[in-house]
């Protein structure tokens, strides 16, 4: 089965409204991105092979997106994508790591990238070229501790490690520019030493050859500042803060699943 | 401790190229031997505590089996919760070894002091802690766990020169080491502060008091047999550590005891409440805070002569 981001969106959307749970707009945000690196990026011949590229959804909240892929990937089954967020499940509202195909646990903002950080060193002390690649929020660069794995990345040349912020501009409680502005974004991942690259985060062909291009042998670190709109294809959503936490109505259910097929 | 340390590291680095050594810029003077003898597994990462133990995380992920040093409070406080979400939640073998526990780094003030780490620590299921009370029983506690596949912490102290009488370095998991006979009662020490035990109890031998000395560096898992075993034959345990009297030995001690039928005293000899600026050596620091061997030997005194007098009241 392949990886869609149609697919993706409607898992999302079934499963949101099965286990009527909320963080449905962070899931779409990141939908494209997953949907690049599940389909076409990330080179995982199992997710047991010690040398497969690792990926550590650090916005861990957004976990449902992830699920979706693993489950198209053939790595969970139907039945395990169906106990989403109900009792004894392992797929709980943040991955974790015990579930295969899953690297590590996250949930706690601003510790994937030091984790990923960790894996690019030693993925480099044992001469490997696997890849890491780290998804961020962008309120998760609030985070202090995620600066930290910045500036050490970046000193110690980090190449294989790809972090991506997925930039849409929103956060629990309000818009980013609101609550503590992270503008200019890029340049301030820049200043720190990284390779920046701006991308549309809904152009999964955009984010597929970004990343082929990356020399991810020497050279910096890189981050994807990715353009993302939240709630992404569900166009009340879309830009909401409260589809951060809301589940969804069965009219709400109904709509956002005949805009989610609409498309292609 | 810190010597024994890096001697040990040495040798075991040797012996497995999975071993890794992070600081957070701290071990002056004391990481070099690791550092100069293998520059490509050494990493100071700056002072960055939080970010150490992520890395530490995801180093191990791959395999390795990294040791992250700092001074206590910044090697568990700082990064507490990157500790709980990684190497504990994960069970990968990370070693956080923390220098300077309770009040080594006396002058330093309390941001210096460890007085809460082994409670912080032990209530987390999954990881195990060890707190060696001399340099020997510190060499033998990592030889015995550097292999151990989940996580461990370790509280060790500066001193490379001071041996706990009786101890001769000895150490076992999940065993509390007994290092002095004696038929009054039991006093029960964590960390270096057990050499003040010691001192105390041969002062209190010069009183006609027989006080018996037992080590317990096995944090988690804790002598829980060994405890019950002693809780059964004395009437009055005294515990000495150089930590706050809440979460710490006495804390388990009064854990492994409670709902248990036993006829014995629990007193826990250890720091009562902030130091509000009062800062000093670590000896001053001791006196000031009931854990020298002169306090010791006082409250033991006040403590058996309560009890005789009870006696006497019941008799």
């Amino acid at each position: 089965m392949g990886v869609s981001s149609r697919q993706i969106r409607r898992i999302i959307l079934d499963q949101s409204k099965r286990a009527h749970v909320g963080h449905i707009g962070s899931a779409l945000s990141i939908v494209d991105i997953i949907t690049a690196l599940y389909g076409l990026v990330l080179r995982i011949p199992d997710p047991d092979d010690p040398d497969r590229d690792r990926f550590v959804l650090s916005k861990g909240h957004a976990a449902l997106a992830l699920y979706a892929a693993l489950f198209l990937k053939g790595w969970i089954s139907e039945k395990i994508l169906n106990t989403y967020c109900g009792d004894g499940t392992v797929l709980g509202v943040h991955p974790e790591h015990v579930l295969k195909g899953v690297d590590f646990s996250t949930g706690s903002l601003g510790q994937g990238l030091s984790m990923g950080a960790g894996a690019a060193l030693a993925a480099r002390l044992q001469q490997s070229s696997r890849r890491i690649f780290v998804l961020v929020s962008d309120a998760e660069c609030n985070e202090g501790s995620l600066w930290e794995a910045v500036m050490f990345a970046a000193h110690h040349h980090l190449s294989n490690l790809i972090a991506i912020v997925d930039l849409n501009g929103q956060q629990a409680l309000g818009y980013t520019h609101q609550v503590l502005n992270l503008s200019p974004m890029a340049e301030r991942w820049r200043a720190f030493g990284w390779d920046v690259c701006e991308v549309d985060g809904h152009d999964v062909s955009a984010i597929t050859r970004t990343i082929r291009d990356l020399n991810t042998s020497s050279g910096p670190p890189h981050v994807l500042i990715a353009h993302t709109i939240f709630g992404k294809g569900v166009s009340f959503m879309e830009n909401q803060i409260k589809w951060h936490y809301w589940p969804m109505s069965e009219e709400e259910y109904q709509q956002a699943l005949r805009e989610v097929e609409a498309k292609p | 401790m810190r010597a024994a340390f890096v001697k040990t590291l040495v040798e075991l680095a040797d012996q497995d190229s999975r071993i890794l050594l992070l600081t957070g810029d701290l071990g002056y003077n004391a990481l070099e031997p690791f550092a100069e003898r293998f520059p490509d597994r050494f990493f100071n990462v700056g002072v960055a505590e939080q970010n150490m133990v992520g890395l530490a995380t995801g180093l191990a992920e791959s395999g390795f089996i990294p040791y992250v040093y700092s001074i206590v409070n910044f090697a568990v406080l700082r990064p507490y919760e990157f500790i709980r979400n990684g190497p504990i939640l994960h069970q990968f073998p990370v070693r956080i070894v923390g220098v300077g526990g309770g009040l080594e780094y006396g002058p330093n003030g309390l941001s210096h002091h460890g007085l809460e780490d082994i409670g912080i620590m032990r209530i987390q299921p999954g990881i195990t802690v060890i707190a060696p009370a001399d340099h020997q029983q510190a060499r033998h506690a990592f030889l015995n766990t550097w292999n151990l596949p989940g996580p461990v912490y370790y509280r060790i102290g500066k001193d490379d020169k001071t041996v706990v009488a009786g101890l001769e370095g000895h150490f076992e998991l999940g065993r509390a080491q007994l290092i002095r006979e004696g038929s009054d009662l039991l006093l029960i020490a964590m960390g270096s502060v057990a050499s003040e035990a010691v001192s105390a109890a041969q002062a209190l031998a010069g009183h006609g008091v027989s006080c018996a000395v037992l080590v317990v560096a096995s944090i988690s898992p804790a002598p829980v047999d060994d405890l019950l075993a002693f809780a059964a034959r004395y009437r009055l345990m005294l515990t000495v550590e150089a930590h706050y009297a809440t979460g710490g030995l006495g804390s388990l001690i009064s854990e492994v005891i409670a709902g248990k039928d036993l006829n014995c005293r629990l007193v826990r000899c250890g720091v009562e409440s902030l130091p509000n600026g009062v800062s000093g050596s670590q000896r001053f620091l001791h006196q000031a805070n009931g854990i020298s061997a002169e306090k010791l030997v006082e409250k033991t005194m006040q403590v058996l002569y309560g009890l005789r007098s009870t006696d006497r009241n019941e008799g």
